[in-house]
């Protein structure tokens, strides 16, 4: 097994809130990554992109240290559905990631459709969005739900959960 | 006895035919085999290919092995946990001298692939120590050196015992499918093929993939072949063109019109072989019928191309004199080119722009220019000083940066269209 690289961009908590960013464990895609975290800065928050390929090890230990306001799994190589099932069980195992919101998004099936039933079993896994249509729409959902976040985690003494959908 | 990769591909571009090719890969043998039939009887010169999943190509074989087991669908074909005996069975009466087969597989690691790929009588398979590391891995780049040198020797050694030449392509000329300027891709390709040369390998393709402009991406072919000339002595080669590997147009019309492109490149430019897109490519892993209709396109598009006169040697392109200092200063930094690569990233001599992997330096970056040239915004700590103007580039956005990746979809499907959530990067399922 090969060994796994530290952080990618470690930065200590600033007080700013923050996104943790990060691909699934088998997918090698990166623009959907670069572009996430663009929305995420531009929504005021601070991001942490862990890249692709990220193991579930990884991903679980990231969050546990950098203690993240939103976490946004994003993968288009198809084992989506099949990743987020393994690995979102695994964050919410965590009693620190019990409140994080997680969201997942991309193309997270082999055939190019929305998978409903693979999509509500996500979402009882533990992930509190799935943006898995393959629209603009999506896009813009997510942008409003990062807007919020960062809005919320900023009001420092409304530091209540933030509820989706 | 099958002939070898590139003596097939050099026998049929000496005929006159541009060898094409698809990605394909599925999880069960059956399909795999009808993909690859399919892929013989197309109507075009072609190569087939067996695309490995993406838990065969991060060394995960366990998920790969449990996938199989429950019948999940893979993104490709599990080729280590398939063992030898099925592998055989795939290409029993399918692999012959008028139709090699490679395995893609976008491993940093690729040594078990490999070592699978030979146990199955195959010998021609592709990607590079950074081409498969930086983007698409986490592992170290130093590790990735280490592994490919073991996989390169073992791929040269055992190939070579059975008699035959085997053939490995590099992936370099494609790194992160889009945005990032000509000349450093023709430098990666370069460097990645001497990297195999140093550790055994005789048979070699070199890489280029599809950008934003017909023209420089011409001048980028030219290039290439005009390096290989003069670096890569005592090697066969030939180059393989890569249709468009970024965010693919959505109509039919546009995706026919981008791979129709692409084969009039290869024809243009003299490279012997193309690596297709369908028009499925915008929203999901292609079917069979699909990658079959895109080869016969692609095949035809080549034929209605020729005749063509002999390509140019071109050396006083850009392209070529960025390629040619970025090769340079690599290989200056020590004998050893694995090594030298490992410094060149280091000290930011290569850098791909937008690869958040810990080992580039992620200091330069790269735009479209007016005139639909990939070209730099800014070089970083490139040695191209006198060859491009040093800038200092203002901060990419959001909306920037989708709509350079959309651009090439945008001006082939004719419309103003930006959607968030396109396939991207790179090639098949990985």
């Amino acid at each position: 097994m090969p060994r796994v690289l530290p952080d990618l961009n470690p930065s200590p908590r600033t007080g700013r809130p923050r996104a943790l960013v990060s691909g699934v464990a088998s997918d090698s895609h990166t623009w959907n990554l670069v572009y996430l975290q663009l929305v995420c800065e531009e929504e005021g928050l601070d991001v942490v992109n862990l890249g692709p390929c990220v193991p579930d090890d990884l991903l679980v230990t990231e969050c546990v240290d950098q203690r993240p306001d939103l976490v946004v799994i994003s993968t288009v190589n198809g084992h989506g559905y099949r990743e987020g099932l393994r690995v979102v069980p695994k964050l919410r195992a965590r009693p620190e990631l019990a409140g994080v919101p997680i969201v997942m998004g991309g193309r997270l099936g082999v055939t190019g459709r929305r998978e409903d039933d693979l999509a509500d079993e996500l979402t009882a896994a533990g992930c509190d969005r799935v943006f898995d249509r393959g629209g603009p729409e999506d896009i813009e959902e997510f942008r409003t739900l990062a807007a919020t976040v960062a809005w919320k985690a900023d009001d420092a003494a409304a530091r209540t959960p933030v509820q989706f959908g | 006895m099958a002939a070898g990769f590139g003596g097939f591909v050099t026998d049929t571009a000496a005929s006159g035919e541009l060898v094409v090719q698809p990605r394909m890969g599925f999880g069960d043998v059956a399909t795999m085999r009808i993909g690859l039939l399919a892929t013989k009887r197309a109507r075009a010169a072609t190569a087939g290919t067996i695309t490995v999943d993406s838990y065969t190509r991060v060394g995960d074989l366990d998920s790969a092995a449990a996938a199989l087991a429950s019948g999940a669908a893979l993104n490709g074909y599990p080729l280590v946990s398939q063992g030898v005996a099925a592998n055989k069975g795939l290409l029993n009466g399918v692999r012959d001298a008028t139709f090699p087969v490679q395995v893609r597989h976008g491993s940093a690691n690729p040594v078990k692939i490999f070592e699978a790929l030979l146990d199955a009588g195959l010998d021609a398979t592709e990607g590079g120590p950074v081409s498969y590391c930086l983007p698409y891995s986490r592992i170290p780049l130093s590790q990735a050196v280490d592994h490919w040198a073991r996989g390169c020797e073992l791929l040269a050694t055992r190939g070579q015992e059975a008699g035959r030449e085997p053939h490995l392509e590099t992936f370099g000329g494609c790194v992160l499918g889009q945005l990032c300027p000509p000349g450093q891709l023709v430098a990666l390709s370069i460097l990645e093929g001497l990297f195999f040369q140093a550790h055994g390998l005789r048979d070699i393709s070199l890489s280029y993939a599809q950008q934003t402009s017909p023209e420089q991406d011409a001048e980028a072919v030219l290039a290439l072949r005009a390096l290989a000339e003069e670096f890569l002595a005592g090697v066969r080669w030939h180059v393989v063109v890569y249709a468009y590997m970024g965010v693919y147009p959505e109509t039919p019309h546009g995706a026919a019109s981008l791979l129709t492109a692409a084969a009039e490149l290869a024809v243009r430019t003299g490279a012997e072989r193309l690596i297709v897109k369908t028009e499925a490519e915008s929203r999901r892993i292609p079917t069979i019928e699909e990658n079959v209709a895109a080869l016969e396109l692609a095949g035809t598009a080549a034929r209605a191309a020729r005749p063509v006169a002999p390509p140019p040697s071109r050396t006083d392109s850009q392209v070529y004199a960025e390629a040619r200092r970025l090769v340079e200063a690599t290989l200056e930094l020590h004998q050893d080119v694995g090594r030298a690569l490992l410094r060149a990233f280091k000290r930011g001599y290569l850098d791909i722009p937008y690869c958040v992997h810990p080992d580039n330096r992620g200091a330069a970056r790269s735009h479209i220019d007016g005139d639909g040239a990939l070209r730099w915004a800014d070089v970083g700590a490139l040695p191209l000083d006198g060859l491009v103007a040093r800038r200092r580039s203002h901060p990419v956005g959001s909306a920037e940066l989708l709509d350079a990746l959309h651009y090439v979809q945008r001006r082939h499907d004719g419309q103003e269209h930006a959607d968030g959530g396109g396939r991207s990067d790179h090639d098949e399922g990985y």
